[in-house]
């Protein structure tokens, strides 16, 4: 694949956040402030950092491996792996309803390509790239584990049993990234369960910690991860803390945990698309 | 009893089925170099050590976080690995039950999870770690194969059939040293019920330990002019219900016998199968909704209406209600 220009990227982005929206109100239901808030960094993996194939094989050998653990920001990870090739586009309009392989959290069923295992039970995420990452070093493959959570998931205990399982097995093949928005359902993070200091917890722990300040900034996000790339190989796993906007790109969904879960109504919608161009065609 | 009935199979060695998993892993290990096994800090009690030694680049000491432990499990079957996870069967079911479910059961996710000191027969750790609720929650998830052998031998073979097969698996062990009386490099076939005995009076299915209890209840029996059928149901799920049904129909009445809850173990498994096809009666050995103590193994086989003799008394029971 060619090396696309920052523009580029940033113009799939349009496209994938009119998907994510499209998608959400055609099922009324689904998430869409996180999808929205977390899309520079999956354009970014997908068609910028990662070394993937589209033509999917479950084991990925020789390839760069994404798991996400958050998994109800499905819409932004289906409609970035139909935009990257993994399967049609058309299939998207298909999310959430009967029948279909775009279940409302990820899903290995029915066989999606790009989904490598179900995800949606928060906390799982991490260990699962662990284990992947285990198996890449068995088999003396140099690719790269990715792993994106929430921040409200950091209040899952198993992603400590995770945090302190992957310094101690120097798992240097591991890149984990923490979706800073500071929401959750019920609220601001802060609110809820104070997460603190992250960072310093996260260094405590034995990783390599990087911040990325704009996680909705396109040429900031590939910086970072070329940063966290850059860490990798030292016998430490590297943690990419990323703040991000929920809801960005569309002016009345961001800085709110309001559109954590909700649809917009025809109206919203119509509102929403008004500000993002159809860059790539919708489907 | 020191083996001075006439049972129809015998011991001169007992040994923990635990250290048939342990043996059975090291095999497993020299014939796929897939295999691959995480433990959280029980290498001792699981018997993990000689894979560990052999094969300390497939190992991982995952320390007392199951829950981190199933997860690295089922990623590690993303590149082609077949991990068996390895702690007590206490905290590879309840305590990872989510973990299991998702990230293994409905991913399909080829995981073994290998759990020993399951049952009364852990004996003087008491009911915190006597798990006998575990066959249930884990017959319940779909893809799920779950097994439970008997002996040494039969748990040996189970442990290297199980790395053959492509799927889930929860193999289910425990901990106290028990008579070794199945074939020493026997075929074991998931999900094929084993009849040990023919019979015509009363079928008895057990499974786990429970199955040397039965055999010296088919000893009693016999011995009294009953003539028993006993089927050894190492795989719960799936059942095989074509020999139960089979079976039963012979016989027309049964005992199923299990270190388990009445709710949700094989005796569940068994009462559906012949409810939904052929009703016959069907007495229950296992703990009706209680959780178990302190105790010696035997001590506890007995207070709970476990052992030998208690078969005895259910078969006849089953017998009477024809």
């Amino acid at each position: 694949m060619e090396k696309k220009s920052t523009e580029q990227l940033e113009a799939i982005c349009s496209q994938v956040r009119r998907d994510i929206l499209r998608m959400v109100h055609a099922c009324q239901s689904g998430h869409p402030g996180a999808s929205l808030g977390c899309t520079e960094f999956f354009v970014a993996l997908y068609f910028d950092q990662m070394t993937n194939n589209p033509d999917f094989n479950l084991d990925g050998p020789g390839e760069d491996l994404f798991f996400l653990s958050n998994g109800h920001i499905s819409p932004v990870w289906y409609s970035v792996l139909a935009r990257s090739g993994y399967f049609e586009t058309s299939e998207l309009k298909t999310f959430r309803k009967l029948n279909s392989r775009l279940q409302g959290h990820p899903a290995t069923e029915e066989g999606l390509p790009g989904i490598r295992i179900a995800s949606g039970s928060l906390g799982q995420g991490l260990s699962v790239g662990i284990g992947a990452a285990f198996a890449k070093k068995i088999n003396k493959d140099d690719k790269t584990v990715y792993v994106l959570m929430g921040d409200g998931e950091q209040q899952e205990g198993q992603i400590w049993e995770a945090a302190l399982s992957a310094p101690h097995h120097k798992l240097d093949n591991l890149i984990a990234t923490i979706d800073l928005n500071g929401q959750q359902i019920d609220g601001p993070t802060k609110d809820i369960i104070n997460l603190g200091d992250l960072k310093a917890k996260w260094e405590a722990f034995g990783w390599e910690v990087i911040v990325t300040e704009h996680g909705n900034d396109m040429s900031g996000v590939v910086k970072g991860l070329e940063k966290a790339k850059s860490l990798l190989g030292k016998g430490k796993p590297v943690l990419n803390l990323l703040h991000t906007d929920m809801g960005y790109g569309v002016d009345f969904m961001v800085g709110t945990h309001k559109w954590h879960g909700v649809a917009p109504n025809d109206e919203q919608l119509e509102n929403a698309l008004g500000q993002l161009k159809e860059t790539l065609g919708d489907y | 009893m020191e083996n001075k009935l006439d049972t129809k199979y015998t011991y001169t060695e007992k040994k923990d089925t635990r250290s048939g998993f342990g043996d059975g892993l090291l095999e497993a290990g020299r014939r796929n170099e897939n295999v691959v096994a995480l433990c959280a800090d029980l290498i001792g009690s699981l018997k993990m050590g000689a894979f560990q030694k052999e094969f300390p680049e497939r190992f991982f000491q995952m320390g007392i976080s199951e829950a981190n432990m199933i997860g690295a499990a089922a990623g590690l079957t993303i590149g082609g690995k077949i991990p068996f996870t390895g702690t007590f069967a206490n905290f590879s079911t309840g305590r990872v039950y989510d973990q299991i479910r998702q990230s293994v059961a409905y991913s399909e996710k080829n995981v073994k999870i290998c759990a020993s000191h399951a049952g009364l027969t852990l004996g003087e750790d008491g009911a915190t770690h006597q798990i006998l609720e575990d066959i249930g929650m884990m017959k319940m998830l779909p893809n799920m194969t779950v097994i439970n052998p008997c002996d040494y031998n039969q748990t040996k073979a189970a442990t290297i059939a199980i790395a053959e097969h492509e799927g889930p698996v929860y193999l289910r062990f425990g901990r106290p040293k028990w008579p070794i009386f199945t074939p020493e490099n026997q075929e074991f076939e998931i999900g094929k019920a084993w009849k040990m005995i023919e019979g015509t009076d009363v079928t008895i299915f057990a499974t786990g330990h429970l199955v040397w209890e039965a055999v010296e209840a088919e000893a009693i029996l016999r011995a009294e002019g009953i003539s028993v059928e006993l089927i050894n149901i190492h795989t719960i799920k799936p059942l095989d219900t074509e020999a139960i049904l089979k079976s039963v129909a012979k016989t027309g009445c049964a005992v199923s016998a299990e270190e388990h809850q009445f709710n949700g173990g094989l005796n569940d498994s068994i009462a559906q199968t012949l409810i939904r096809n052929q009703p016959a009666p069907l007495e229950f050995i296992g703990v009706d909704d209680s959780f178990g103590e302190s105790g010696k193994p035997e001590e506890l086989l007995e207070k709970y209406g476990l052992n030998a003799k208690n078969i005895v008394e259910a078969a006849k029971r089953a017998i009477s209600r024809k």
